[in-house]
């Protein structure tokens, strides 16, 4: 199809700084209990970057006990509260919001063309809900922090003398934040698209966001009921999961993963959303396969309501319902794998820039597609048997939570860090900090890979001395990790404070919110955008400006 | 005085083959992989070849297209305003057929995993039984309800061997990673594994669910006999056993039950009390007027252990009740009495 000339029929101002929802209200009030997507957006995105940093520094110290096999920085009981507080921070408070509650408030109803969301005052309340939650489950880390694990599992969970109750109520209270998300991005996608925004000309991020609100709706409930239960049984003494009680301790398995493996997708899909804008944009060339992007994200949302059993191959389950969890863990592979060559395609003949957040996209592919391949390991059943549990597990996890969703995260950081602050960060720092960051990871989870297929079970606090050298090696991945956060958490700051002023479409982007200036202004749009055409036609249409760093409409219009 | 109980604790250890506390790794032939030891590891570990190399493939075939890609198609500069070639946004057979070539790597890889699974799940009928039960932090072997007379595991080379594992408190997992097998002791109910030693040797055993404070800790051996050998050693196991009386019974117990791994006899504070000179002490206890620690509170604490807790410790001890005979009981008292 040819390509329209332009993709809206209305251009917004070129930010003059005079008025954007930055300054259109003065005062901590104003941020409080302001009803702007993107003022609630970037409150989210502060407060889940300092539960990122709450969540970093206490995976540092669980890798710095792991240094010695004995005993290097503290005792046992510490240790078991530093992984769980490590754990349930980083899925609670930073991954499962991270995307979507953050970069997609500011950015998902400027993509649409919307003023707002379709609810600004639940939106609202979700953020206060979210910051509720923050607090019980940090309260915990004051009475007697918890030393479950993220996972709960009963019956330790109804037993352990630590505070459970305030951490699994505070999950619980973090659950309607989720919600609260989810609904009301269902709602604005489906009320608020401006005229000629049809299905399949929304950009690839919010077909991604659609399909996260969705389980997010769904799934989120029965982890909230199943966390109630655990906290009925545990101060009421009423048997559910517990066997000396008459419950059954699997049944809360069931209960947990029912949400917590759709959970992995609310983490995981927005991630490829983000990737699935920076791509083109970076490669000045329409993505490949937008369809099977957007539907492949529809069927993982809905294949991985599907899959939870195979978090209990060894749980004592039948070997039949096994079978079937396994079965329909290998279809999931498929549209995955489609994302992945569709964007690797996209690339083909492109006109590629090498910038920050192409540099995060680029880590990526690669370190996505390790987490994915290693998860077909622990979907052949009888090899799960052997690697269920070990460390195995915990380097494919994090390859895919922290390789995938983190770098994803930061990648969109970046990408859209010119548009919602107004500010440019140091490009060349920048790169430094993507590079230590794609080091840091594999150096830390590849090891992991061997420690666990050895036999190295995980959660351990001692281990046996042969385990060692590949413990240190993983130890040094993190501290270069950390710095490589430090070092972007530096830059980003100094941006903010002597950052050159950004320009309206640093990248060229085509998608709607590089048509409103930088920062946008408080309604976004000065009147509803009229859509034309699809998210990424028309780069031969924009042209590089070297004097303001940016690009703009090309006088003379390419067919 | 304490020395020689020590002592006598550390000779035991030496009877039984017991003083390495951790379990040996044996040296392996894989790089990936611990030691092959049983029938049931050859599915296993031709999977996770089979699928090392694929893995191997896709991830240097992806990283090879990306890293082409943008030194082939790098842009000049910005400034250059260079225009991507056209090519063709989507291409449906080039999409479907890289839907359907995963799904061809992946239906073998499921048929096999299912097949290794189902095996791994079906023990031969005439597999010998060996029960474990996990408790906080030790695994507890009963050979033929023949009580347990040591902390690891033994078994005769080349017989199928079906545990039937449960547990007495949390969810535990037995894992054998030389036998690439594991499965869950879950509380209230009953789950078994089986295996076939094909070498003899020790293979470290480790509890895989996380289980509270010392998860770590909770490791044993399989011993793998040579034929006849397994035999000897449950005579002469139990023969010795049952002819210890009084405090050497009760420091056989302290090791072989578990109770080390949270009672010290030195003083030191572990998740329990420390038995040195505990007994007649009184001790103040949590929600309730204060007690002497004599025979019957003793008695009361390996039964019922949360009737009374001592001030300042967590509710974690499981019951012995049923796993001690009045024998063990009063030796175990017997040996805590000569720790002053």
């Amino acid at each position: 199809m040819a390509a329209p000339s332009t993709t809206v029929d209305v251009v917004a101002p070129r930010s003059s700084g005079s008025d954007n929802y930055l300054t259109h209200d003065k005062g901590v009030l104003s941020w409080i209990f302001t009803l702007d997507h993107k003022r609630i957006g970037v409150m989210y995105l502060c407060s889940v970057l300092t539960a990122f940093a709450l969540g970093g520094f206490f995976a540092l110290l669980v890798r710095t006990e792991l240094l010695t096999p004995q005993r290097t920085i503290m005792d046992h009981d510490t240790y078991n509260q530093m992984f769980t507080l490590h754990g349930a921070i980083m899925v609670f408070l930073v991954i499962i919001p991270g995307i979507p509650a953050a970069l997609g408030n500011i950015i998902m109803p400027l993509q649409l063309g919307a003023k707002d969301v379709a609810f600004p005052r639940l939106n609202l309340a979700s953020y206060h809900l979210w910051i509720v939650g923050a607090l019980f489950m940090l309260s915990s880390l004051a009475i007697n922090a918890v030393d479950t694990g993220w996972t709960f599992y009963t019956p330790y969970s109804t037993t352990t003398s630590t505070a459970v109750v305030p951490a699994a109520f505070g999950a619980f209270i973090l659950g309607f934040s989720s919600i609260f998300t989810g609904l009301n991005f269902i709602v604005t996608m489906h009320k608020l698209r401006p005229p000629g925004m049809t299905w399949f000309r929304l950009p690839l991020f919010c077909w991604a966001l659609y399909s996260t609100a969705l389980i997010q709706v769904l799934a989120t409930p029965v982890i909230g009921i199943t966390l109630l239960m655990m906290i009925v049984e545990r101060t009421l003494h009423i048997g559910i999961f517990d066997p000396m009680l008459g419950g059954d301790p699997v049944l809360f398995q069931h209960f947990f993963w029912f949400y917590s493996h759709p959970a992995v997708y609310i983490m995981i899909v927005p991630a490829f959303g983000v990737i699935g804008e920076i791509i083109p944009v970076f490669s000045r060339k329409r993505i490949f396969g937008y369809k099977f992007i957007a539907v492949s994200s529809l069927a993982i949302a809905f294949l991985g309501f599907l899959v939870w059993g195979h978090h209990m191959f060894v749980s004592g389950q039948s070997v039949l319902a096994g079978t079937i969890f396994s079965a329909i863990t290998f279809l999931i592979a498929i549209p995955t794998a489609i994302k992945v060559f569709n964007w690797i395609t996209t690339m083909y003949k492109g006109v590629i820039h090498l910038d920050t957040p192409m540099l995060y996209a680029l880590a990526f592919l690669w370190v996505f597609t390790i987490g994915g391949l290693t998860g077909i390991f622990l979907a052949v059943m009888s090899v799960d048997v052997h690697l269920h549990d070990t460390y195995f597990v915990v380097a494919h996890f994090h390859y895919v939570m922290m390789g995938g969703a983190i770098t994803a995260f930061m990648g969109g950081l970046h990408y859209w860090w010119p548009k919602f602050t107004g500010k440019m960060y140091e490009e060349k720092v920048g790169r430094v900090g993507a590079a230590l960051v794609f080091v840091g990871l594999n150096v830390t989870f590849f090891p992991q890979f061997i420690l666990g297929s050895r036999g190295m079970p995980r959660r351990y606090y001692n281990y046996l001395p042969e385990f060692q050298p590949l413990h240190v090696l993983s130890t040094l991945g993190a501290y270069t990790l950390g710095i490589g956060f430090l070092l972007t958490a530096f830059y980003l700051y100094k941006s903010l404070k002597s950052g050159k002023t950004a320009p309206m479409n640093p990248w060229g982007g085509a998608t709607l919110e590089w048509h409103c200036s930088s920062p946008p202004p408080y309604y976004n749009f000065h009147k509803p955008p009229v859509v034309t055409a699809g998210p990424y036609d028309g780069y031969e249409n924009l042209m590089y400006d070297e004097t303001i760093s940016g690009y703009v409409p090309r006088k003379e219009k390419i067919v | 005085m304490s020395a020689s109980i020590t002592n006598s604790v550390a000779s035991f250890s030496g009877l039984f083959g017991l003083e390495p506390k951790l379990p040996k790794l044996a040296p392996s032939p894989y790089f990936w992989m611990p030691p092959s030891a049983s029938v049931t590891t050859e599915n296993t570990d031709a999977l996770y070849n089979f699928m090392l190399w694929m893995s191997l493939f896709f991830s240097v075939a992806i990283f090879w297209a990306m890293v082409r890609f943008c030194v082939k198609y790098r842009a000049k500069s910005r400034a250059a305003n260079e225009i991507a070639a056209k090519t063709s946004q989507h291409n449906t057979m080039l999409e479907l057929t890289w839907s359907v070539i995963p799904l061809f790597v992946v239906v073998p890889l499921f048929v096999g995993g299912f097949k290794g699974f189902v095996n791994l799940r079906t023990p031969p009928k005439a597999a010998m039984e060996i029960r474990a039960t996990g408790q906080k932090w030790k695994w507890l072997f009963t050979y033929d309800g023949l009580g347990t007379p040591d902390d690891a595991l033994h078994v005769p080379v080349n017989t199928a061997v079906r545990m039937i594992i449960n547990s007495v408190d949390v969810i535990h997992s037995l894992y054998i990673p030389s036998f690439r097998t594991k499965m869950d002791a879950v509380p209230g109910r009953y789950t078994d594994l089986w295996f076939k030693a094909t070498q003899t040797g020790e293979f470290p055993i480790f509890c895989a669910e996380y289980c509270g404070t010392s998860h770590s800790d909770m490791l044993s051996r399989v011993v793998v006999h040579p034929p006849g050998g397994y035999e000897k050693w449950l005579a002469a196991t139990i023969a010795q056993a049952d002819s210890l009386t009084g405090k050497d019974r009760g420091a056989m117990l302290y090791e072989k039950q578990g109770c080390s791994t949270c009672h010290s006899i030195d003083g030191t504070p572990k998740v329990g009390p420390s038995w040195k000179a505990i007994y007649g002490k009184m001790e103040s206890m949590t929600g309730g007027p204060a007690m002497k620690v004599d025979e019957n509170y003793l008695r009361e604490s390996m039964l019922d252990p949360q009737a009374h807790i001592v001030m300042g410790y967590a509710p974690a001890m499981p019951t012995f009740e049923g796993k001690l005979s009045d024998k063990d009981i009063d030796g175990l008292i017997d040996f805590i009495k000569s720790l002053k």
